[in-house]
């Protein structure tokens, strides 16, 4: 193993091992912060257990649902708007205004027009990831090189097959980064809702673990939220690569 | 003629969309969408009252404090980890991971730790904002120019002058993009600690009246958290306009070219 890798493997046990000596010195109450290798074991025995699956499962659900829905509206959105310039011009107002508006301020809505079912964390998902990804489309059908795309026009292709061939291979790094960020938002907000508003899922878990003080099921759930979200990562760059093998972005990647 | 056109641009869909609003709410009333007279009339009785000094400002202020805390921590922190080799190797790993963790997990942790206070909300903000900063400062940092970096080093220029000088403006946009992100996050975890752990502030308030079905109110209380965040990101887009006006004049060169 290069000294790199193990230079990270070393800085992940030294976190463990501060974070094993904090409880066991008494820096702070083991009642607390229990010791990681507690927490540890909490976390293996969850993975016996079906219960813990399944809100895995309701987790997950919800985040993918949640990120296909926003990726399809952005991506049709983005493309009719994106190939208008006055579409382009008469929306930017309105987009520029309601894509800051952060999602939890739909909470309450979503509670009152769902409950506790899994539309509530649908719709907040959708409505982060939605932006994310939008925004990116837009930028990326503004890119298209005008001269590739007038060489398609002069070559008598017709609109959808410049959109085909033209605009969504220009678009598809841009679309690309948008999913990677909606992909890490979406599972914010999937465990915000689940958290907040109660509908099922690992934070739900994680907030009934709190108040019913199953101290080190709570820190072991919180570490399953941390795995997911690497997983969720590494699994969007892989992604990412291979869509995009073809572009310059990732090729000189490889040759480097 | 010209500024007449772009207005129109800025104003007709959002006129056009309250419009459909007002519209739809003539004929018959909804009891979940309030009208859009009366939207504006609770708007002004909820919030520009008592409640705009207990509630809203202790949660700006809340908000202000953590979001500058975690810049600093970031800004500071990445720099050290960019800028040594060693130190980035062993604790990269162990970021991504603190950076993957969905940073609302970490009101009930910290609930736990510090109890329900105002200290708790604000270390709640700070932890969560303090991720994108950070990494993108080390990202900047990392990414430093090796010729200009090289110069420095052969003018003799170290220390703090090669920090203030070299590092932080080549850092700056990676580092503001960062910022950009904690903003966002920053007035979600507000929300969050509030309306999970509060008795007071914005989220809790807005709660509240979700619960008691006062519908307009909670509307009001929606269009609140939204012009907060629209009033960051225009605050945002300025001061970014003003401190990286370098780099995007040579960008335009660069694209010129």
């Amino acid at each position: 193993m290069p000294a790199k890798q193990l230079l990270g493997v070393a800085g992940i046990l030294g976190f463990l091992v501060t974070w094993e000596l904090i409880p066991r010195l008494g820096l702070i109450d083991a009642r607390y912060l229990p010791p990681a290798s507690e927490v540890i074991a909490a976390l293996i025995v969850d993975f016996g257990l079906t219960a813990f699956w399944v809100s895995v499962g309701e987790t997950m659900k919800a985040w993918f649902l949640g990120l296909v829905i926003a990726v399809a509206l952005a991506v049709l959105l983005g493309f009719i708007i994106g190939s208008s310039s006055f579409l382009r011009k008469a929306t930017n107002s309105t987009v520029e205004f309601l894509r800051p508006i952060p999602s939890v301020a739909l909470i309450p809505l979503a509670v009152l027009l769902f409950g506790v079912k899994i539309e509530s964390s649908l719709m907040l998902i959708t409505y982060a990831a939605f932006w994310q990804v939008l925004i990116q489309v837009l930028y990326g059908v503004a890119d298209v090189d005008m001269v590739a795309n007038n060489t398609a026009k002069t070559y008598g292709l017709g609109r959808m097959a410049r959109v085909r061939y033209v605009v969504f291979p220009t678009a598809l790094p841009y679309l690309m980064t948008g999913v990677r960020l909606a992909a890490t938002v979406a599972l914010v907000l999937a465990i915000t809702a689940e958290l907040v508003i109660g509908s099922p899922g690992l934070g739900r878990e994680i907030a009934l673990a709190q108040s019913g003080g199953a101290i080190s099921g709570m820190y072991a759930l919180v570490l399953a939220t941390g795995l997911i979200g690497v997983l969720i990562n590494i699994l969007m760059r892989f992604i990412e690569k291979k869509t995009l093998s073809w572009h310059s972005s990732v090729r000189s990647e490889v040759i480097v | 003629m010209r500024s007449l056109k772009t207005l129109g641009y800025i104003l007709g869909l959002p006129v056009l969309l309250v419009l459909v609003w007002w519209a739809s709410t003539l004929g018959k009333p909804n009891f979940f969408v309030p009208t859009p007279g009366s939207l504006v009339e609770t708007f002004g009785e909820v919030w520009f009252g008592e409640r705009f000094f207990t509630d809203v400002l202790p949660s700006l202020g809340r908000l202000v404090v953590g979001v500058v805390a975690a810049i600093v921590i970031g800004v500071v922190g990445g720099v050290l980890i960019g800028s040594i080799k060693w130190l980035r190797a062993l604790l990269e790993p162990t970021l991504e991971f603190f950076r993957a963790v969905p940073p609302p997990v970490l009101v009930p942790v910290l609930m736990l730790l510090m109890g329900i206070t105002d200290t708790m909300k604000v270390v709640v903000i700070i932890s969560g904002c303090v991720w994108p900063v950070l990494l993108n400062t080390i990202e900047g940092v990392r990414a430093v120019d090796p010729v200009l970096s090289d110069s420095t080093h052969t003018y003799g220029i170290d220390g703090w002058a090669r920090v203030r000088y070299l590092v932080l403006p080549s850092a700056s946009p990676q580092i503001l993009a960062g910022v950009r992100q904690s903003l966002s996050l920053g007035l979600i975890l507000m929300v969050i600690s509030e309306m999970f752990a509060s008795s007071s502030g914005l989220g809790f308030t807005i709660v509240q009246f979700q619960r008691s079905f006062a519908i307009p109110e909670m509307w009001s209380g929606i269009v609140v958290l939204g012009l907060l965040g629209v009033g960051m990101s225009f605050i945002f887009q300025w001061a970014e306009r003003n401190i990286l006006r370098w780099y995007h004049g040579q960008k335009e060169v660069e694209n010129a070219a």
